[in-house]
């Protein structure tokens, strides 16, 4: 310390060279220290290969109109639903101050925070593809398919009693979020890809509506 | 320890031992002639149960650890091969599931024994903390090792568990990835649960030995609730703890045994669901997700909470009402304010007491319910509400009832000493 802005120790002393190297030599140590332990830590999260299988297909031309199915994403399920024109018109029909979640929870590039509308859900209005895990705790919602689709005969999570509507939004029960829409792009008419790398985002045609 | 140690080397190896590792003389002055209040009673027997069950679940834990597969293809079926093919595998296999849920009955009567008596209090502090540590320590025990059989009630309650974590603000969802060691639980998830399973238990025996070098400090407390007196009269309120409390000890642990035997032998998939007989499958959510019975009421604080205070929205107001419930238990000992330890000379506490008794009971039943089914079929009255209440009766015992009836409460006249309660002249 100069003694331009030396300010005294408890003791009425200048703060010494052996106070310096003191304090040097303790965040040293701690840096060093969490640079140690960092590896430790950072070896749970997903490994390069769980990473690597973080992409699939999926053929949906045979999928018909009013029929859904449950493809697994990463360990965790993804529902494909091939909505019909009522089902669209249903999901276009709700006032977004009606919504709970009015953020529309899509991950994919350039969507991020953009309103719960359902043209912000879906890359082709007819295909609505989201995460099927509910937001609450996990459990996997059951369908209409199923005739337990709930209130909006949609979606409903049977654990704790969350309604979700025709564009998997929640409207009702613990659930805080709608249903996350994950990064995906139709590489051919029939063939959707789930995971994208940079460049297929770049070209998925994601457009805020 | 309390007073000189009495312990006399008496050959000339144990004289040449106890000059370089005096063991023998700790284990002496620990175990058989550290002075124990005579006036103790069979809730004072719990803590050598417990001892004993922690011995069992090692043991039988690293045997059924040599069959075990830690993997999601395999950990169901390597489960079902020990209960089926490996040599006395579904005797070891039942004592272990099954010796996990006498383990917590046991701490739970330890608990409430310890809550009970005052047992939390000055000098008991740090024997207490050190006792919910453990116990914090035995729920992540508990999770991770019924995680590992890979059945549908294994798989769904760790997506739940492992769900709450998410609620966390801002860092939840990487918390809950680094968790995972993936996008869901899956393979990274079992093999680390495996890991830590087996590590836990040894931790929980380390802490275990400070908890009793806390105990051993002050001594025990006892039914009245006063210290035992120093001096000459010392030898007039303790006994010896070997043979009086060996010998109690030993008793209270066969009965339990013998309890613990009729499950093991007769019942063992009583305790179990039967949700867990089906392997893991993610696509598919059993109808009714509930824990294993030692977890239900905080289940229920979970649940309880389905509204947003403020800020804080239901998800992460359930979560922090579900761990608040057990870390306001690490305040305890500044909470109650009263300076009588024992529930027997304080007329209105201990019947608030016995309402928390029930209260923790009910929210158990609570916890295993639908929350929107009706209690006892009377319309309108949900388990939800009955929850709701029963939770807001845990926190008001903590932090109004104990806090207030220490100072608006006349306790009971007490006796002069443990000898005058023993010998009933007070």
């Amino acid at each position: 310390m100069t003694e331009a802005n030396g300010a005294l120790g408890e003791d009425g002393q200048e703060p010494s060279r052996r106070d310096f190297i003191y304090i040097a030599a303790g965040g040293m140590a701690a840096v060093g220290g969490g640079l140690v332990v960092w590896p430790f830590i950072d070896q749970m999260n997903p490994a390069a290969d769980t990473l690597a299988l973080g992409s699939i297909r999926v053929d949906v031309s045979q999928l018909l109109p009013g029929s859904e199915m449950t493809v697994m994403w990463r360990g965790a399920p993804v529902f494909i639903r091939h909505r019909t024109e009522e089902e669209i018109a249903e999901a276009r029909n709700v006032e977004l101050s009606d919504l709970p979640d009015q953020d529309a929870r899509n991950e994919n590039a350039g969507m991020e925070g953009v309103p719960a509308i359902d043209a912000n859900r879906v890359l082709r209005s007819e295909f609505l593809i989201v995460k099927g895990n509910c937001t609450h705790l996990g459990c996997v919602p059951t369908s209409q398919e199923t005739n337990a689709g709930g209130e909006y005969d949609a979606w409903y999570c049977p654990c704790h009693g969350s309604h979700y509507d025709k564009s998997a939004r929640i409207r009702r029960g613990p659930a805080p979020e709608n249903l996350p829409v994950p990064d995906y792009f139709f590489e051919t008419e029939a063939v959707v890809k789930l995971g994208l790398s940079d460049d297929e985002s770049a070209i998925a045609g994601w457009t805020v509506a | 320890m309390s007073g000189p140690s009495t312990y006399e080397p008496k050959s000339g190896f144990t004289r040449w031992l106890d000059s370089r590792l005096p063991i023998i003389r700790l284990g002496w002055d620990s175990f058989v002639d550290f002075p124990t209040p005579r006036n103790l009673n069979y809730w004072w027997t719990f803590g050598g149960i417990l001892a004993v069950f922690l011995v069992i679940q090692i043991v039988t834990g690293i045997i059924l650890a040599m069959h075990y597969v830690p993997h999601e293809l395999y950990a169901f079926d390597s489960v079902e091969r020990i209960r089926r093919d490996v040599n006395y595998g579904w005797m070891i296999q039942s004592m272990h599931a099954n010796g996990a849920s006498f383990f917590f009955v046991a701490v739970y009567l330890h608990m409430f024994r310890g809550l009970y008596y005052g047992s939390y209090k000055a000098p008991r502090e740090v024997l207490w903390i050190l006792g919910v540590v453990i116990y914090l320590l035995m729920m992540a025990t508990a999770f991770m090792g019924y995680v590992l059989p890979w059945g549908q009630m294994s798989y769904w309650g760790a997506i739940v568990i492992t769900n709450l974590v998410a609620a966390v603000p801002f860092v939840g969802d990487a918390i809950r990835e680094w968790l995972w060691g993936g996008f869901s639980v899956g393979q990274s998830t079992l093999n680390r649960f495996f890991s830590l399973h087996y590590l836990l238990p040894f931790i929980i025996a380390g802490v275990v030995g400070l908890h009793i070098w806390a105990l051993h400090v002050p001594g025990n407390g006892n039914p009245v609730g006063l210290e035992a007196r120093k001096g000459d009269d010392n030898k007039k309120d303790t006994l010896p703890f070997h043979p009086y409390y060996t010998v109690k000890d030993a008793f209270a642990i066969l009965v339990y045994l013998m309890v613990f035997c009729v499950f093991v032998f007769f019942l063992p998939n009583v305790l179990g669901h039967a949700d867990n007989f089906i392997e893991a499958n993610p696509l598919s959510t059993p109808a009714h997700i509930v824990p294993e019975w030692y977890f239900l009421p905080f289940y229920a604080i979970l649940r309880a909470v389905t509204f947003d205070i403020g800020p804080i929205d239901a998800k992460l107001g359930g979560v922090l009402a579900m761990f608040g419930a057990i870390a306001i238990l690490f305040v305890l000992p500044w909470l109650d304010t009263s300076k009588v330890r024992s529930m027997r000379y304080r007329p209105l506490t201990r019947w608030f007491f016995g309402f928390f008794v029930v209260a923790a009971l009910g929210l158990g039943w609570c916890g295993a319910k639908n929350p929107d089914d009706y209690v006892l079929g009377m319309t309108g009255f949900k388990f939800l509400y009955l929850g709701q209440f029963l939770t807001l009766y845990y926190f008001a015992y903590f932090l109004v009832i104990l806090p207030v009836m220490g100072i608006v409460e006349k306790p009971k006249k007490r006796p002069a000493s443990i000898e005058a309660a023993v010998l009933g002249t007070a």
